[in-house]
């Protein structure tokens, strides 16, 4: 066969390059919606990539089905992104139930910081230069918020999350607000 | 020579659990028997380790699934690594079920905060747990790379599900971070299985091991960085190990014994089979991973030493040991690999007991804080013995597996004697004291001192959950007395998985390159066949 059989069709090379790449920048989102987005473009984009690894496409894969000469496509191939489909929609079925009852407990689905992260931030917060005047950020802000406000994680700016938990979320599940974010008055 | 038919017990460590699971689910109203079916189930696949430890001492034993010949179908390989790891997995697994039988309700009854304990879905956790179980066999089973995916993607998802149980806001917060990092470790995986298959054509183990030294180096070695990585994050090497103590610790502590003890293994497994079967050779990157080695145990076990939770604690150590671990892979020597598995080996059991442990400290002391527990010795003696014997056992003090495991490495480092080597051997050697000093710290605090008052005096320790712990821990004391026979079993293993034509031979009996002799023999029509790659 020649070399320009095997080559893969452009296009799909260019998809599996741009799924990548949006699905990569979803993925360094802060909301687990947005991460499962990141994940299911990535996944898609490794499937067709699985695809064109399975060469080009021929007759269908059955014996005997294939007239002289034409080449069948690889039911290999097939066979995998078969099952990584399945897979991933199981993971993509779980994952948004996580979001859901991340959304139930604290009214976003924004995935937290670790502890670790958390105190780094909150000694940083401590140790922080004289001339930001620590007396100003209060002392009534909990250890948390003040490492969120320095950390950053939370960005209220363009989601309705917290006045949603105060609608809905808020009188059943308020108990397990323990999250670490800050009212948008409260912010410097 | 074997009375019974070796290989019919091969997929059984992977069905038992799966049936029993689903058995399990479809029972769920009643309690009791799914209790007595999933430890028959786990009893029964543990036996058939066993057999499969006995049977795959005289070679690899591989059972084509659905007799689907080989190259096209899926098969099951039990050679003595699988065999010694499924052994090992599943008397582990068998304890730490006992241990939440015993425990009662092993989903967050006791978590601070928690209004729901009534919600939390208690008769998913048998089920899951035996999912979980099914997957770790698949994993260390398969001998085909997309079915490793599929056994990865089984414990992933199962162990996902473990870890948020009920439901906690601290849970979900655990669990986010956890899935996040498995998802994506799972698509460099399904990634780099998808350029394999591009650059070889096939995915089966024991035809890419032939295949693999055919292709272009550069291809070959950036397939491997793909593999290693994907991997990594799995096994919680250094720079990919930040997700690990964080995550673990908040679920139950059967739950959090399992994955210390388990999914972590099977990262560290797939390493070893893929450096080992389809990468000899690659003296760079073993190098490289020699560093990563150093990196793993050393800033591991300096979070250790920082960390004033128990819990925190003993994962920090988990991510520091697997530092030995791929010293000795990276060693690329047999006495290396040997040493390697033997410590998968120990630290399977040593870890998981201590986190079994710590689950009784916390039930007996309220806290797995440093600074609230205290005078446990006095309290609890028996649990001070429990706690005390596997900690110095993870430590590696004489006579203990944990030195055995580490004094092999160390000699191997010695002999292969380079500079990064001799590096490593320091790093071993300060990190095993620095162990010893992080246990040291939990044993003064916890278990020495004045009791601390909030510790009522006399809680008794449900005999259901000290019994498996101890057994576990006894088990960690019969690696010490067995160590000849399982370090040369171990020998064995890495010879034969060294010596890169076992395997294959085992999978291909009719001649080493069956698989290549397809494509070479009848040329471009079964290439065009087989999809045209190549």
């Amino acid at each position: 066969m020649t070399v320009l059989e095997n080559t893969p069709s452009a296009v799909l090379v260019l998809a599996i390059g741009v799924l990548f790449a949006t699905g990569v920048y979803l993925l360094l989102e802060r909301p687990l919606t947005r991460v499962l987005l990141g994940f299911v473009l990535i996944g898609n984009g490794v499937n067709l990539m699985l695809l064109v690894m399975g060469g080009r496409s021929g007759a269908s894969p059955i014996v005997g089905n294939a007239p002289e000469g034409v080449r069948m496509s690889d039911p290999l191939a097939q066979a995998m992104v078969l099952t990584s489909i399945v897979i991933t929609l199981a993971l993509v079925a779980f994952v948004l139930a996580m979001a859901y009852r991340s959304w139930q407990l604290h009214g976003h689905d924004e995935v937290a910081d670790d502890v670790e992260d958390r105190r780094v931030a909150r000694h940083a917060a401590l140790n922080a230069p004289a001339f930001e005047d620590a007396d100003a950020g209060g002392l009534d802000q909990t250890l948390d918020e003040e490492a969120a406000d320095v950390h950053d994680d939370v960005d209220d700016s363009d989601d309705d999350g917290p006045s949603r938990s105060h609608d809905r979320g808020h009188h059943r599940h308020g108990e397990a607000r323990t999250d670490a974010r800050t009212d948008p008055e409260e912010r410097p | 020579m074997i009375p019974w038919d070796a290989e019919t017990l091969v997929p059984l460590p992977v069905m038992l659990p799966l049936f029993a699971a689903g058995l399990t689910l479809a029972l769920h109203r009643y309690a009791r028997v799914q209790r007595i079916i999933s430890v028959t189930a786990l009893a029964a696949a543990l036996a058939a380790s066993v057999g499969l430890l006995v049977a795959a001492d005289g070679g690899p034993i591989v059972v084509e699934v659905g007799s689907w010949a080989v190259p096209v179908g899926i098969d099951l390989v039990a050679d003595r690594i699988s065999a010694v790891m499924l052994t090992v997995s599943f008397v582990m697994l068998l304890c730490v079920l006992l241990y939440s039988l015993g425990q009662g309700v092993p989903e967050g009854e006791d978590e601070p905060g928690t209004t729901r304990g009534d919600m939390i879905p208690v008769a998913i956790f048998h089920p899951t747990f035996l999912i979980l179980a099914a997957g770790v066999a698949n994993a260390f089973l398969t001998g085909d790379l997309f079915n490793l995916y599929v056994g990865f993607e089984i414990l992933l998802a199962s162990s996902a599900v473990l870890l948020t149980l009920g439901g906690t806001a601290e849970r979900i917060r655990a669990g986010s971070v956890y899935i996040i990092v498995t998802l994506v470790s799972s698509l460099l995986f399904l990634t780099a299985i998808a350029l394999i298959y591009g650059a070889t054509g096939t995915v089966n183990m024991a035809q890419l091991a032939e295949r693999l030294p055919e292709i272009d180096p550069t291809v070959r070695t950036a397939l491997q960085l793909l593999l290693l990585l994907a991997f990594g994050i799995k096994a919680a090497i250094f720079p990919l190990s930040a997700w690990l103590p964080d995550s673990y610790p908040t679920a139950p502590a059967p739950v959090t014994a399992v994955f210390a003890g388990l999914l972590t293994k099977v990262g560290v497994y797939s390493i070893l089979r893929t450096q080992t079967l389809l990468f000899p050779d690659n003296p760079t990157v073993d190098q490289v991973l020699m560093v990563l080695a150093l990196l793993t145990m050393v800033i591991g076990i300096l979070g250790a030493v920082a960390q004033n939770d128990v819990k925190r604690l003993l994962s920090f150590t988990l991510v520091s040991h697997i530092g030995y671990m791929i010293f000795g892979i990276a060693l690329a020597t047999e006495a290396g690999t040997a040493a390697a598995i033997y410590y998968v080996v120990h630290h399977i059991s040593v870890q998981t007991a201590l986190f079994l442990v710590v689950g009784l400290v916390e039930w007996r002391g309220g806290s797995t804080s440093l600074d609230r527990l205290g005078g446990l010795a006095k309290l609890a003696p028996g649990l001070a013995v429990l706690f005390f014997v596997p900690a110095l056992n993870l430590a590696g003090i004489p006579p203990l597996s944990g030195f055995l495991g580490k004094v092999g490495l160390l000699t191997e480092g010695a002999s292969v004697g380079t500079g990064l080597a001799w590096v490593l051997v320091v790093g071993s050697v300060v990190t095993s004291l620095l162990t010893l000093y992080a246990v040291v710290k939990t044993w003064n605090k916890a278990f020495w001192q004045a009791p601390a008052e909030e510790i009522e005096s006399d809680v008794p320790l449900p005999r259901g959950m000290v019994l498996p712990t101890g057994a576990l821990v006894a088990f960690g004391l019969l690696l010490t007395v067995a160590a000849g026979p399982l370090y040369g079993y171990a020998e064995r293993a890495a010879t034969a998985s060294m010596d890169g034509h076992t395997y294959v031979d085992a999978v291909f009996p009719d001649g080493a390159d069956r698989g290549r002799g397809e494509s070479v023999v009848v040329g471009d029509d079964a290439d065009a066949q087989e999809g045209g790659h190549g």
